[in-house]
C-alpha cells in the first residue's frame, strides 16, 4: 500500500463522519487556538510595554562625568557636573526639561519622622536623600502623588523644604501633607511638601527623600558635586543634544561628559517580556494537553466504533502496521486541521482584543506555522495509543459485530 | 473474475491442523483435521454452535493461526509467513463475504468495491475496470453511484460479493451469507454462488441452514472439532430412501 493510498484511506475516514470529526478537531483548535491567543497576547502586551519603554529610552537621557581610567587602573570621574548645569542646558534646542542629582551623603544623620532616637524601636534602614535642582518631575517622567515639587524659588532660597518618595512617605509615617509636616534630617527639620508617586528613569527616588541642593550644600557642608543631569529631550533630538550637552557643560572637554539613555530598556524589558511569555506559554501548552488528550479519547473511540471496518481492511489484506498507520494519519490529519484552524482562530483573537484595547498585535508569523505543526505533532502522539490498539483487534473477532 | 486451470488443482489442504484456545483449561475447537479443497470445488461447512465452524473459516481466511498442523494454501505452507505476507495472501488470494455485509456507510457502492484494490498492487485503471466488471457481474453496475444504505439486503450481499471476487481470489470463503436474507433474496444470492463457481471459483460456505448447504457438491460437517466429509444430498437423498425402503 502506497503512502498515497494510506493518505486517501485516512482522510477518506476522517471525513466519513464530520460531526466526529468536528468534536476531535474541536480539541486541538482549542488547544492551539489559546495558545497562540496566549502567546500573540503576550507578544502584543510586551510590544507595547516595548514601546512605552522605547518612548521613555528615545526622550529621556542623563549627563554624568565621563569616567577616566587613573594610574591606579580604576576609573574616576573626570570632573564635576558644573552647578549651574541646568541652567547651561535648559535653553539648548531639543532639550525639554533637566534636573540636576547627587545623593547627599548623611555622615550619620538620618532621615526620621521624629528627631527622637528611640531604641525601642527596630533599626530600619533610613531612606536615602538627594539633593536635586531644575525640573525633576520633567526630567525624570515622574509623578507627584500629592502636594507639589520645589522650584526654582525654593532652591534659590535654600527652603529646607522636602518631596518624599512614596515608599520613604510610608516608612516614615507620611500620609498627608495638607498640615505641613515635618521630617528631620538628623535634627534639622524639613517641610514636607509633596510625594512623589513615579518617576520611570529613576525609581531609587521612590524610596528617597529629595531637598533643594541649595540646602543641601549648606546643611551638608561636605556633599560631593551632583553627579547626574537628567535630562528629557524632544523626540529626535539625542543626536543634536548628545553633541551639544557636553559642550555646554564643559566647553573645553567635552569629552568628559559622556551621555547615555535614561534607564535600560533591555534588562526590564526582556524580564517582563519572559515572565509575560512564560505564564501565557505555560496556560497554552496545558490547554493543547488537554486537546491532544481529546484527540485520543475521540480517536480510541473511533477505534471502538469502526471495529467492523478493522476487521474488513484486515480480510481485505491490511496488515496490522497498515491499520496502525491508518488510524495514526487520520488523528495526524485531525490534529494538523485543528492546528491550521485553531492558528487561525488564534490570530483573529489577538487582532480582535488588540482592535478592542487599542493595541498594536504583535504576532510571529511563524508561530501560526509553527503551532499547525505542533497541532499535527500533538494528533501524532495522540492518535500512538488507538492506533496500537485498533493494530491489535483482532480480524475474526471485529468481523463478528458490525453491520453495512 | 477467476480463470479456470487445472481443475485438480489443490487450493486448500490441511494436514493434521488443530487449534486450541486458552492455556490453563484449553479448548479444542479443532482437533487434526484433514481437508483438501480443490480448484472450483463447493464446500459447505455445517455443524452446531461452537462447534468450530468460524475457527475454521478464520484459519482458511488466514485470519487466525493453527495450534498445530499445517495449512497449504495454492500448495505453500502458511505457518512460516509473517503478518505482512499473510495479510497480502488474504488480499490478493482470499475473497470473503459476511452475513452483516460489513460495507462502508460513507462510500459508494463502487467505493465499497474498489477497497478491495487498497492494500493490493493492482494499477488503478485496471482497478476500476475490474470493479465495474464485478458489479455487472452481480447485477448493480446501475447502482455504482449509490450509497449502499439505499440498497435492500440483498442488494448489499451482491455489493459484498462483487467486493469479494473482483481481485480475482481463489478461494471466496462466506460465512453465513444468507443469514440477514429473507428466503426469495436468499435464492438469488445462492445462484449467483452458483454461477460464479460454475465459472471456476472455488467456494465454501459456512451455514447452519441445511438449504445453503445442500447446494454445495461437497459437505463438510463439524462436531466437537472433528471433521466429518458427508455423500453429496443427491447421494444422501438416495441413501435416506433406500434406507427407508
Amino acid at each position: 500500500m502506497k503512502l498515497r493510498e494510506l493518505a486517501t484511506e485516512a482522510l477518506e475516514g476522517v471525513g466519513a463522519k464530520p460531526g466526529r470529526l468536528l468534536i476531535s478537531v474541536l480539541g486541538s483548535v482549542v488547544g492551539i487556538g489559546a495558545l497562540v491567543l496566549t502567546i500573540g497576547l503576550g507578544q502584543t502586551a510586551a510590544g507595547q510595554l516595548a514601546s512605552h519603554f522605547d518612548a521613555i529610552a528615545a526622550t529621556h537621557v542623563e549627563a554624568v562625568p565621563a569616567g577616566v581610567r587613573g594610574a591606579d587602573g580604576k576609573e574616576h570621574a573626570s570632573s564635576p557636573l558644573p552647578t549651574d548645569a541646568v541652567e547651561r542646558v535648559t535653553a539648548l534646542a531639543g532639550v525639554e526639561s533637566a534636573a540636576l542629582l547627587g545623593e547627599v551623603p548623611l555622615g550619620g544623620a538620618e532621615l526620621t519622622a521624629v528627631p527622637v532616637h528611640d531604641p525601642a524601636l527596630a533599626p530600619v534602614t533610613p531612606p536615602a536623600v538627594w539633593a536635586a535642582d531644575g525640573d525633576v518631575i520633567g526630567a525624570l517622567d515622574g509623578h507627584l502623588q500629592r502636594g507639589r515639587f520645589f522650584d526654582a524659588g525654593h532652591v534659590a532660597r535654600g527652603d529646607r523644604v522636602v518631596v518624599l518618595g512614596r515608599e520613604a512617605a510610608d516608612d516614615l509615617g507620611v500620609h498627608e501633607i495638607d498640615s505641613r509636616p515635618s521630617v528631620f534630617l538628623g535634627t534639622t527639620a524639613y517641610t514636607v511638601i509633596g510625594i512623589l508617586d513615579a518617576a520611570s528613569t529613576r525609581r531609587e527616588l521612590l524610596a528617597a527623600a529629595i531637598i533643594p541642593i541649595t540646602a543641601a550644600r549648606h546643611d551638608f557642608p561636605g556633599m560631593p558635586p551632583p553627579d547626574t543631569l537628567a535630562l528629557r529631550i524632544a523626540l529626535g533630538a539625542s543626536e543634536l543634544v548628545g553633541h551639544q550637552v557636553p559642550i555646554a557643560l564643559d566647553s573645553a572637554h567635552p569629552e568628559n561628559v559622556s551621555i547615555a539613555a535614561a534607564l535600560s530598556t533591555t534588562t526590564l524589558e526582556t524580564g517582563v517580556r519572559g515572565d509575560v511569555d512564560t505564564v501565557f506559554f505555560a496556560i497554552g501548552v496545558i490547554t493543547l494537553l488537554a486537546g491532544g488528550l481529546g484527540i485520543a479519547n475521540v480517536t480510541l473511540l473511533s477505534v471502538s466504533e469502526r471495529t467492523g471496518e478493522i476487521g474488513l481492511r484486515r480480510a481485505l489484506g491490511a496488515s496490522r502496521r497498515q491499520i496502525a498507520g491508518q488510524f495514526v494519519l487520520e488523528s495526524l490529519v485531525v490534529g494538523v486541521l485543528g492546528g491550521m484552524v485553531g492558528s487561525a482562530t488564534g490570530v483573529a483573537a489577538v487582532v480582535t482584543v488588540s482592535a478592542i484595547r487599542g493595541w498594536t498585535p504583535v504576532l510571529d508569523l511563524t508561530l501560526t506555522l509553527a503551532c499547525t505543526a505542533l497541532g499535527g505533532a500533538v494528533g501524532l502522539l495522540a492518535g500512538a495509543y488507538p492506533s496500537v490498539r485498533a493494530a491489535r483487534i483482532e480480524p475474526a473477532e471485529a468481523l463478528r459485530g458490525g453491520a453495512g | 473474475m477467476t480463470e479456470r486451470a487445472d481443475d485438480d488443482a489443490v487450493v486448500v489442504e490441511l494436514r493434521q491442523l488443530s487449534r486450541t484456545f486458552g492455556r490453563e483449561a484449553p479448548v479444542t475447537a479443532l482437533s487434526a483435521v484433514d481437508l483438501v479443497i480443490r480448484r472450483g470445488d463447493h464446500l459447505s461447512i455445517t455443524g452446531p454452535s461452537g462447534a468450530g465452524k468460524s475457527t475454521m473459516l478464520n484459519i482458511l481466511g488466514l485470519l487466525d493461526r493453527p495450534s498445530a498442523g499445517e495449512y497449504l494454501l495454492d500448495g505453500a505452507p502458511t505457518s512460516p509467513l509473517d503478518d505482512r505476507r499473510r495479510s497480502a495472501l488474504r488480499g490478493s488470494r482470499i475473497g470473503f463475504v459476511f452475513q452483516s455485509f460489513h460495507l462502508l456507510p460513507t462510500r459508494s457502492v463502487l467505493g465499497n468495491v474498489l477497497l478491495a484494490f487498497t492494500y493490493g498492487d493492482v494499477p488503478r485503471a485496471e482497478r476500476m475496470r475490474r470493479a465495474i466488471g464485478a458489479l455487472d457481474r452481480v447485477g448493480l453496475s446501475h447502482r455504482r453511484d449509490f450509497s449502499p444504505v439505499t440498497l435492500s439486503g440483498g442488494e448489499r450481499q451482491r455489493v459484498a460479493i462483487a467486493r469479494a471476487v473482483c481481485a480475482g481470489p481463489a478461494l471466496l470463503l462466506a460465512d453465513e451469507p444468507t443469514g440477514n436474507l429473507d428466503r426469495s433474496t436468499a435464492d438469488s444470492v445462492l445462484a449467483l454462488f452458483d454461477e460464479l463457481n460454475a465459472d471456476g471459483l472455488t467456494l465454501v460456505v459456512i451455514t447452519h441452514d441445511a438449504r445453503v448447504a445442500d447446494r454445495a457438491r461437497r459437505q463438510v460437517r463439524i462436531a466437537d472439532g472433528r471433521l466429518t466429509e458427508e455423500p453429496p444430498a443427491a447421494k444422501r437423498s438416495e441413501r435416506d430412501r433406500m434406507a427407508s425402503a
